[in-house]
């Protein structure tokens, strides 16, 4: 579906006389202000105001911490130990982990409330279902892993550094390139690709039941009683969604501090 | 759903080419995608987790001066109750010996109390001996008067005159009691009681 691109159909999913038209990636395509190459589209806006609720929210929650926590402080921490304990500390190791938290709370809560979207009226649209933001998340932590891991081994250190230790000497020739393949390829590639489908297929699949329901409200009485079951599976896939969506948050941040603690580790 | 419907249009007049295949990405979102990673990390980093980390250090810092004080009241604790055990035991100890004392002194007294006693009781006894003795010795000289007087008297009027200066004179009647004492003189049986009564008391 992914694939499945067709320019010409460049209209959304919707009720036209008797065909039906299923909802296609056109629908993630929302320029709100302008047009062309450099519109201003929805995601962007509301990835803005993401940022905004994070920034206000987290600053406000955390400007009178007390020794002994308050019940926001109480949740707050909690969220934040999430991140700090359960990925931070658990991957990369109570040595190093501490510096890597600020990046990943970033990654964790941006991720989790732009998913959210996905299932959160008004906005009802996952922004990370538009690969852009996948991929500047995604070269955020490439960056980063490669950065930690160059300076802490050295250019070529760090290659040798890839390989794992304790392999026999003629098996390294064929294990270097297929780890250079996955630090460099696999790893971004499948951490950008993970969020963008799984957002982009969980908002395909919501559309495509509410807009089917929609759809058969207007045919005859059989296919009205068919709108039931239709919305009823929307509502479900909307509760899967919103599991699917905190999850590919926590994993994308957990793959990122895998993937770091990789790079530092002193050994595989 | 809504803003859907809302962004159609937007949708429908948008210029060939600006909308690309999904795995293509769209430059502003990608540099937009940048912008929100990067504003949120700034203020994370500089604000967020310095907060929540001084929090949490605050917090040990206490939690450890607690446990601190809380160890150094118990050690203080401890050392009380050593000083109180310490001076339980002298008291005890005290306590004791007080009352071997006291057990010893009070034997001693009871000792010396008994002595006194004894002492008293003996005393008392040698007295009321020598006032018995004396006593006696009164009522046997008495007797004897009272005895000379009657046996006289009953001499008399026997004899029909006085004798009584003649008994005073020669000390008959000691004569005799001192006879019938030493057993030369046997009683005759006049009466039955001047017969008893010599016997019997003297």
């Amino acid at each position: 579906m992914i694939l499945a691109y067709a320019p010409q159909a460049a209209s959304l999913p919707m009720v036209s006389g008797d065909e039906f038209v299923p909802p296609g990636p056109e629908i993630f395509y929302l320029p709100l202000i302008g047009e062309g190459e450099w519109a201003i589209t929805e995601q962007m806006v509301w990835g803005g105001v993401s940022v905004v609720i994070i920034c206000t929210a987290l600053l406000m929650l955390t400007r009178n911490l007390s020794i002994v926590p308050s019940k926001s402080q109480f949740l707050l921490e909690g969220f934040y130990n999430f991140t700090r304990n359960g990925i931070a500390r658990d991957m990369i190791g109570s040595k190093d982990f501490l510096r890597f938290v600020p990046l990943l709370f970033s990654l964790f809560t941006l991720i989790l409330l732009n998913n959210w979207y996905g299932v959160l009226p008004p906005v009802m649209n996952p922004t990370y279902g538009r690969i852009g933001f996948a991929i500047a998340a995604t070269v955020v932590v490439y960056v980063v892993y490669h950065w930690i891991g160059f300076k802490r081994y050295g250019f070529t250190g760090y290659f040798g550094h890839m390989i794992p230790e304790g392999l026999p000497g003629f098996i390294k020739p064929v294990i270097f390139p297929l780890e250079l393949i996955t630090y460099f390829i696999t790893r971004p590639l499948t951490l950008a690709l993970r969020l963008f489908g799984n957002m982009f297929a969980g908002h395909i699949l919501i559309v495509l039941f509410v807009s089917a329901g929609a759809y058969f409200l207007t045919q005859d009485v059989v296919f009205k009683l068919l709108a039931v079951p239709t919305f009823l599976m929307a509502a479900i896939m909307w509760l899967f969604e919103a599991l699917i969506q905190a999850l590919q948050a926590y994993v994308f941040t957990l793959l990122s501090a895998s993937y770091i603690a990789g790079a530092l580790a002193e050994e595989h | 759903m809504l803003n859907f419907a809302a962004a159609l249009p937007g949708a429908v007049v948008t210029v060939a080419g600006a909308e690309k295949p999904p795995l293509i990405p769209y430059i502003p979102e990608l540099i937009f995608g940048f912008v929100m990673v990067g504003i949120v990390y700034v203020v994370v980093s500089r604000k967020v987790v310095p907060n929540i980390e001084r929090a949490y250090e605050e917090r040990r810092a206490a939690i450890e001066g607690g446990m601190q004080q809380a160890e150094e009241a118990q050690a203080a604790a401890a050392a009380a109750l050593q000083s109180y055990e310490a001076q339980l035991a002298d008291a005890r100890a005290e306590a004791n010996a007080i009352r071997e004392q006291a057990r010893e002194e009070g034997a001693s007294i009871i000792a010396d109390m008994r002595n006194q006693a004894n002492a008293e009781a003996s005393r008392i006894t040698e007295s009321a001996k020598r006032q018995i003795e004396a006593e006696r010795q009164q009522a046997v000289v008495q007797l004897r008067q009272e005895v000379g007087a009657m046996s006289t008297a009953l001499a008399s009027k026997i004899v029909g005159e006085s004798l009584e200066d003649e008994v005073r004179q020669k000390g008959i009647v000691d004569r005799f009691l001192a006879e019938l004492e030493s057993g030369a003189v046997t009683p005759e049986k006049v009466g039955s009681q001047p017969g008893e009564a010599t016997g019997a008391d003297l």
